[in-house]
């Protein structure tokens, strides 16, 4: 099947997440990503977990499973002269570079876009760092909880008597990768017309300041009124939604998100439509009556569970939601009924089901071709189509560059 | 050398409401798209150019809570609408239009706006646009090449479609909220966070993009149903991974990490925090070197990365006395140093005095006639050739309507008054919109 991306061709020298998740994108598309790999270890996400059946093994990690679906993997060590060389010779057929090597390791390689430009005028290089690739933290080392503390709305996570909390473990890292994608693949649109090549130089600090989650809009209330955006006990937003907080439901929560324009809606949904007539809600939002509504409520959940709740309260039109484990959404009917899980056969784990297409697209969309690679998996095939030999092949591992 | 925009004379109508919608549209405008906001004087888009469209001046005068939806000096001013800072910090580049769709003629003016216009972006519950009518065979009649694409949270098919819910329930529908807590045994801490806003804008550029590429090689337009909910849960990759290979349900690790030791701790004043990972024995050398190799961190139960994991506690308690008395800028730069990655949580008044930002020159002044000149976030990358300006401030309501109706679709000055007395069109809100 013709893909979107199937004319796009791109070198993917990054590892861990966010650079191979920002390739991952652009590959399920259609893209043709050759992954670079160390010899011998290959990217560092292959000693992460979790693993299958909790075996620490290269080609088991689920971490790299899943950010490495449809890309085409080699090893090679750009420290060798012999593999600088074929780096260029792979640089010269490509429109597309990401690496997410720390700032100066691509110049001290010899492989700064000053010098990869001169090989290939079309080449768009994506460099993605903690910092950029400039300024006093360039050399900082960062993570995922770093990052978000010194890029993101960290600050403002958790609730007031605690310290500030981290979100999910890494998902700031994917969150970067989708933005990283965005720029790359905006640039490259220039470039497909144009023809001139260009430089992107992506910081993750950069990138979460100015995306949408919290951060640039309290940014610029600061700047506005000086307001900073302090934590929130969650309960002080019953100020604009009905009734408090999460309930439990059994083993399980549930999130009600009700504005109070839709109290009478909620009401109905209660089976107490008269209560809109009560006294004491006739200010929904006044907080002091708030426990008289939670009671209401929780009363009404009795022993329902979370399914049961969620359902009724959305056909009556009222915004509850469950909170569900990753289980709970793996096994849910809405987005198995939309196709979105799939399944994935790799030499390794076998079949396993895998998260799938983020965008629905009607023509030449998301498809999975082929499974993460085996370490050095596609060396024959990718070499070879250099004029690489059989014989070529077998120094070149024996002098340990591929 | 320098570039064209990448998306020049590409032409975006972008009907996008609250965090993800507009952000994406900026996106696109940024790269080069003439983006054409539509609105209304009719009806304001809950929570998108402010929580309501006239906020009453005592909710903000002594108000000091922060948020998305703050006004300069606590000001919401004669038009607060635009005024509001979610809707100008996601407004650059973009013209802004109004028009009635609940009208017949606001209708045939819409498809008249198609007719000229590559890619229509919308994240809409899906009633919205059943509303109005709108929909993609409709446009096709206007203009067979057209892309549309429709974000909701779920998506326009499956049992969800017509859930209601903001963008922070769909995280707890999507997982996201359970593992991002102190505890899963307590959810009632929960932070509102909106990462599924930055996936799904990204998505709803990425979409336009990817169809805009293939109309180019093919002649076809095409329809793409994004569940912006989609987009989030492959950064939630681990979990689905875990449940699927091993059956496994992770949990929320709070500021933990499945392999380093880290944490975020409390440094000297009011509220100052630093986050610091030590995943090796190298990092954990520097971070003694760091502290002056002080007697605790020589005691048993912190010798290897294992034993370190098994007393996190107790080193948590270690590194909080030692981090509690100082700067926490000054602990950043002496862990770095050793290289330990450490790094303080920026407050927006740090954030606005970073001196790698201002090296880095992230944050971009732009002057809007409603709210003055102002420092705004800037461009979440950098380009070396292809150019990366603020052609536009964040727009009025309706403030571009001479230039797209008159300009663009040859409306005539006669029927143009006309639309404005009819109250097809305007720049303010009727006087009983919320």
């Amino acid at each position: 099947m013709e893909q979107v991306l199937s004319d796009v061709k791109i070198l993917d020298l990054s590892w861990y997440i966010t650079g191979p998740y920002c390739a991952k994108i652009l590959a399920d598309y259609g893209a043709d990503i050759i992954k670079v790999e160390k010899p011998g270890e290959g990217d560092p996400a292959r000693a992460m977990g979790p693993f299958h059946n909790d075996e620490p093994h290269p080609e088991k990690s689920g971490l790299f499973l899943h950010l490495n679906t449809n890309k085409r993997g080699i090893t090679l060590n750009l420290k060798s002269k012999t593999g600088k060389k074929i780096i260029k010779e792979l640089v010269s057929d490509v429109d597309i570079l990401i690496n997410s090597f720390s700032p100066g390791v691509m110049e001290r390689l010899g492989l700064s876009f000053d010098e990869l430009i001169k090989i290939n005028p079309k080449l768009v290089m994506t460099s993605i760092s903690n910092f950029g690739q400039t300024g006093p933290y360039r050399d900082y080392k960062s993570n995922d909880l770093i990052s978000y503390a010194m890029g993101g709305s960290m600050l403002s996570t958790g609730i007031p008597s605690r310290e500030p909390v981290n979100l999910a473990r890494n998902i700031k890292m994917y969150e970067c990768g989708w933005l990283a994608a965005t720029a790359t693949l905006g640039v490259w649109m220039g470039t497909y017309r144009d023809g001139i090549g260009d430089h992107i130089d992506f910081s993750i600090m950069e990138a979460l300041s100015g995306s949408t989650d919290r951060r640039s809009a309290q940014l610029l209330g600061y700047n506005y009124c000086g307001n900073a955006s302090p934590r929130l006990d969650p309960k002080n937003l019953r100020r604009f939604f009905i009734p408090t907080n999460v309930f439990p439901v059994k083993d399980d929560w549930v999130l009600p998100s009700i504005v109070p324009a839709r109290w009478p809606a909620f009401a109905k949904a209660l089976g107490r439509p008269e209560l809109v007539k009560d006294p004491r809600f006739k200010d929904i939002s006044d907080t002091s009556k708030a426990q008289d509504l939670d009671d209401i409520f929780r009363e009404w959940i009795g022993d329902k569970d979370k399914e049961e709740v969620c359902s009724e309260m959305q056909s009556l039109g009222s915004a509850v939601t469950p909170i569900n484990t990753p289980a709970d959404i793996m096994n849910s009917e809405h987005f198995k009924e939309r196709g979105f899980w799939v399944e994935i056969d790799h030499p390794a784990t076998g079949k396993l089901t895998y998260p799938g297409a983020p965008i629905d697209m009607s023509d030449g969309g998301f498809a999975i071709r082929r499974p993460a690679p085996l370490l050095g998996q596609y060396n024959q095939e990718v070499y070879e189509n250099l004029g690489y030999t059989k014989e070529d092949l077998i120094t070149l591992r024996g002098q340990k560059v591929i | 050398m320098k570039k064209k925009l990448p998306l020049e004379g590409v032409r975006v109508v972008a009907m996008t409401v609250v965090f993800s919608g507009p952000f994406s549209a900026m996106l696109l405008a940024d790269l080069g798209a003439e983006v054409i906001r539509l609105e209304t004087i009719h009806h304001h888009a809950n929570v998108t150019r402010g929580i309501i469209a006239r906020p009453p001046q005592e909710m903000y005068t002594n108000n000091y809570d922060g948020g998305y939806w703050q006004y300069p000096d606590r000001t919401v001013g004669e038009y607060p609408y635009n005024r509001c800072t979610l809707f100008n910090v996601n407004g650059r580049n973009k013209h802004a239009v109004t028009l009635d769709l609940s009208r017949e003629k606001g209708i045939e003016i819409f498809k008249d706006l198609m007719k000229i216009t590559d890619i229509f972006i919308e994240n809409n519950s899906p009633e919205v646009l059943d509303k109005f009518g709108i929909n993609y065979e409709m446009m096709c009649d206007a203009n067979p090449e057209i892309i549309m694409i429709s974000a909701p949270g779920y998506g326009l098919s499956g049992p969800y479609r017509d859930w209601r819910g903001y963008g922070n329930n769909v995280e707890g529908v999507l997982s996201h909220t359970w593992q991002s807590q102190y505890s899963s045994d307590d959810l009632s801490t929960r932070t509102p966070s909106l990462v599924m806003d930055s996936t799904g804008g990204c998505g709803m550029t990425m979409a336009a993009m990817m169809a805009l590429h293939h109309r180019e090689k093919t002649g076809r337009g095409q329809f793409v149903d994004l569940a912006q909910g989609q987009t989030l849960m492959p950064c939630l990759g681990e979990g689905f991974m875990d449940y699927s290979m091993n059956g496994r349900v992770q949990t929320a690790m709070g500021n933990r990490h499945p392999v380093a030791v880290q944490g975020c701790y409390e440094c000297k004043g009011d509220d100052n925090w630093i986050a610091i990972s030590i995943s090796n024995d190298g990092e954990w050398e520097g971070f003694c070197r760091a502290l002056g190799n002080p007697d605790w961190t020589i005691d048993k139960k912190f010798t290897d990365s294992l034993s370190r994991r098994e007393h996190h506690d107790d080193l948590d308690e270690n590194i909080t006395n030692w981090t509690s008395t100082q700067d926490k800028f000054v602990v950043m730069k002496r862990l770095q140093e050793e290289g330990v990655p450490a790094g303080p949580l920026l407050s927006e008044k740090d954030a606005y005095n970073d001196p790698h930002l201002k090296d880095r020159e992230f944050f971009v002044e732009i002057t809007q006639k409603w709210t003055g000149t102002h420092n705004y976030p800037g461009f979440p990358w950098k380009t070396s050739r292809t150019p990366q300006e603020v052609r536009l401030p964040p727009p009025g309501l309706g403030e571009h309507n001479e230039y797209v109706f008159k300009e663009l679709l040859n409306i005539s000055d006669e029927e143009y008054a006309e639309l404005e007395k009819e109250k097809y069109i305007g720049t303010e809100y009727l006087p009983d919109v919320m």
